[in-house]
């Protein structure tokens, strides 16, 4: 999957100075590119196998970026819990993906997008997240939450209007369902949209744990507009950074994502005119739940990209540490569990790309929720065990910030409760397999 | 003016090498491969001129099997225009390869061509000397720094010698090949990797182009460096003088 290159060792090039920052990796830094990688380059059918060079090619292409764009600050963003503003008059983080051409990947090439669709969306989101959870999360808010969902609902002056500047990275979007008093259970949300004679709307409540809302130009809010038809009252809405009447509460201090900025977004009598309804009023839930598939495939390579990172830095110090006079790999122990870890990281991998072939050959039907819920409800409780293992493989040097195993178990736990609990997904999964064979 | 960048496509620098159990060569079989670094310096330096509007042109130009293209592909998403790829199996020699850019430039009737100054696959540094040799054009090596003069006439080559940096003036057409510090490679964006799919490469043979590729070098055996043996730390100097004496054999 990865473009193959089995445990990488080092060429010594230093004596020919090819060392320098930028481009190419410092030979230090290059102990991140150090890789467990799954298998050698496809031997599947014809059709697919030039599909699958191409999406090689990009993950080498987007894992370079990653690796030399994002992955130098990922320990300052975890210390700091901000998201990287570069100065000196370098581009910040938000526009560089965007000249990279990272935020529009699912978006038609007619509206400005690349048109890949979600099997490379997750490799992006896989590699960033190898480089820094929380950079990663952000991006997979702004690139899937909102972009993606703007993309596949909005009307075609909506996406004239907001994607251009989304895309670029000029802009920053966000998405907010949950709220302090609706988390997994979401239809029951309390945020009001009350229509006004002329057509608009005015919004009044909160919304919680918004990640990047507060920084976003453009967010994806649900609300209510009849408050007596349950979910099928819900309404999407194209918020807009200085609207009158929306404002944004304090950062949140979390255990993990620290740098993915997460808030709360207060509404007060905000004026919402009915051209920034996204989909039909009143057909909001089609636009959350359908969404939340989607986003729970994306984000599902978060952890991929987690464990990946994990073994990127056990598998060198399995090498170079040693006790009893033999390096720690050579123990059955560590074996065992590297081999766990491993087994982990490919078992999710392949039902998250394989169910991703599967969204992007057009099934997204009522069978995604329960594939995608899947996807990552195995993905990310592998992703905080194989993290666990992570840091008990490097014993005290794991326990300590020095090394960055620590904020893997920190950003990974995430998943388990980010984009629906496990415990939701597994009452997807079981009340979608039940009614099948009903 | 048009400008012909030479690529090489090489096992990736950060990959570990393995030599054959033979000894026959170096084992490529599922080693990434990536274009040559020096190469991509090149390539760079080609789409700079573009910009800068002193070249109007940039064709890249591969010579190896049918993978090279993928390598081609990489310089046009760099910002190349056009690729030229000469296929063949054959093992080039820097003499064959010379002689194939020859033919390429006669075709292409570049002012400059810029070269990696060698490859880090077989280290040989000949490639750039020799077109220069048998074009009888000038040639500017190991470049740090390259200006191409408003006339479009000279170019100003500086270069990393052993004493500092030594200026030179060339006059055009020259060869050029690149040294480290020259630049530092852009990436291929994603929009720019989509559109270099659709840029045009050329496909040539040698025997098209009437150039002979036999190799007058044959190689003998290829072996792993010796495995690193361990230091010693000895009691006195006594010893050491010893050591040099009888096992060393330098005094």
């Amino acid at each position: 999957m990865a473009s193959s290159m089995m445990m990488l060792a080092l060429r010594n090039l230093s004596a020919m100075g090819l060392c320098r920052s930028g481009r190419w990796l410092a030979p230090s830094a290059l102990k991140v590119t150090r890789q467990i990688s799954s298998s050698s380059s496809s031997s599947g059918v014809p059709q697919t196998a030039v599909h699958e060079d191409e999406l090689d090619e990009f993950r080498e292409q987007v894992r370079l970026f990653a690796q030399n764009e994002v992955a130098p600050h990922a320990a300052l963003i975890d210390e700091s819990n901000n998201f990287p503003v570069f100065s000196d008059g370098e581009a910040d983080l938000w526009k560089k993906l965007g000249d990279f051409g990272l935020h529009g990947l699912t978006v038609a090439e007619e509206k400005g997008g690349l048109g890949l669709g979600y099997a490379y969306h997750c490799v992006a989101m896989e590699e960033l997240s190898r480089a820094s959870g929380a950079v990663a999360l952000s991006y997979g808010a702004h690139s899937n939450l909102c972009i993606n969902q703007i993309t596949r609902h909005a009307t075609e002056y909506q996406a004239e209007r907001f994607l251009p500047k989304l895309i670029s990275g000029d802009h920053v979007g966000a998405l907010a369902m949950s709220e302090p008093g609706s988390g997994s259970d979401v239809v029951s949300m309390s945020c009001q949209a009350r229509e006004t004679e002329s057509g608009d709307f005015v919004l009044n409540g909160n919304k919680m744990w918004c990640t990047n809302g507060t920084v976003a130009d453009t967010l994806v809010v649900y609300a209510k507009t009849d408050a007596a038809a349950k979910q099928r009252g819900i309404t999407a809405f194209l918020i807009e950074k200085g609207m009158e009447g929306f404002s944004t509460a304090q950062k949140l201090d979390k255990l993990g994502m620290r740098g993915s900025d997460t808030c709360e977004l207060v509404f007060e009598d905000c004026v919402v005119p009915r051209e920034n309804v996204l989909g039909e009023v009143n057909k909001g839930v089609y636009v959350l739940m359908s969404g939340l598939d989607l986003e729970r495939l994306v984000l599902s390579a978060g952890p991929l990209g987690l464990m990946q990172a994990t073994l990127d830095v056990v598998m060198p110090y399995v090498h170079e540490r040693k006790q009893f006079g033999k390096r720690i790999g050579e123990f059955q122990l560590i074996q065992g569990k590297i081999a766990d870890m491993y087994t982990k990281l490919a078992s999710a991998r392949a039902l998250t790309y394989a169910t991703a072939r599967k969204a992007d050959q057009g099934k997204i039907d009522r069978f995604l929720a329960k594939d995608a819920a899947s996807c990552i409800l195995l993905a990310a409780e592998n992703a905080t065990q194989v993290a666990l293992d992570g840091i008990q493989i490097l014993g005290g040097n794991g326990y300590i910030n020095e090394y960055p195993t620590g904020r893997l178990l920190r950003d990974a736990k995430l998943y388990e409760i980010g984009a629906g609990t496990s415990e939701i997904r597994r009452l997807i999964i079981g009340r979608d397999l039940f009614a099948e064979y009903e | 003016m048009r400008v012909v960048v030479g690529i090489k496509r090489v096992i990736d620098y950060a990959a570990k090498i393995r030599v054959k159990p033979d000894g026959s060569g170096v084992d490529t079989a599922n080693v990434k491969m990536s274009m040559n670094p020096f190469c991509e310096i090149a390539v760079e330096e080609a789409v700079r001129l573009k910009e800068k509007g002193l070249a109007k042109e940039v064709i890249a130009v591969s010579m190896g099997p049918q993978a090279s293209q993928d390598t081609i592909r990489t310089a046009l998403a760099m910002g190349a225009d056009r690729g030229v790829h000469v296929l063949t199996d054959a093992k080039l020699q820097p003499l064959s390869i010379a002689k194939l850019f020859k033919s390429i430039v006669q075709r292409e009737d570049p002012k400059i061509v810029l070269l990696g100054k060698q490859a880090i696959d077989d280290d040989c540094n000949q490639t750039g000397q020799m077109l220069a040799a048998i074009m009888d054009w000038s040639q500017g090596t190991f470049a740090s720094q390259v200006a191409v003069a408003d006339c479009q006439e000279r170019v100003s080559v500086t270069r990393e010698v052993d004493g500092g940096l030594e200026t030179l003036s060339l006059k055009l057409p020259a060869v050029i090949t690149t040294d480290l510090r020259l630049n530092e490679p852009r990436y291929a964006t994603l929009p720019n990797i989509m559109k270099a799919k659709k840029k045009k490469i050329e496909k040539l043979t040698p025997e098209e182009l009437g150039v002979d590729v036999s190799s007058q070098i044959e190689v003998l055996s290829v072996r792993e460096p010796q495995a690193r043996v361990g230091g010693k730390v000895l009691e006195s100097v006594d010893e050491l003088v010893d050591k040099l004496k009888n096992e060393a054999g330098v005094l």
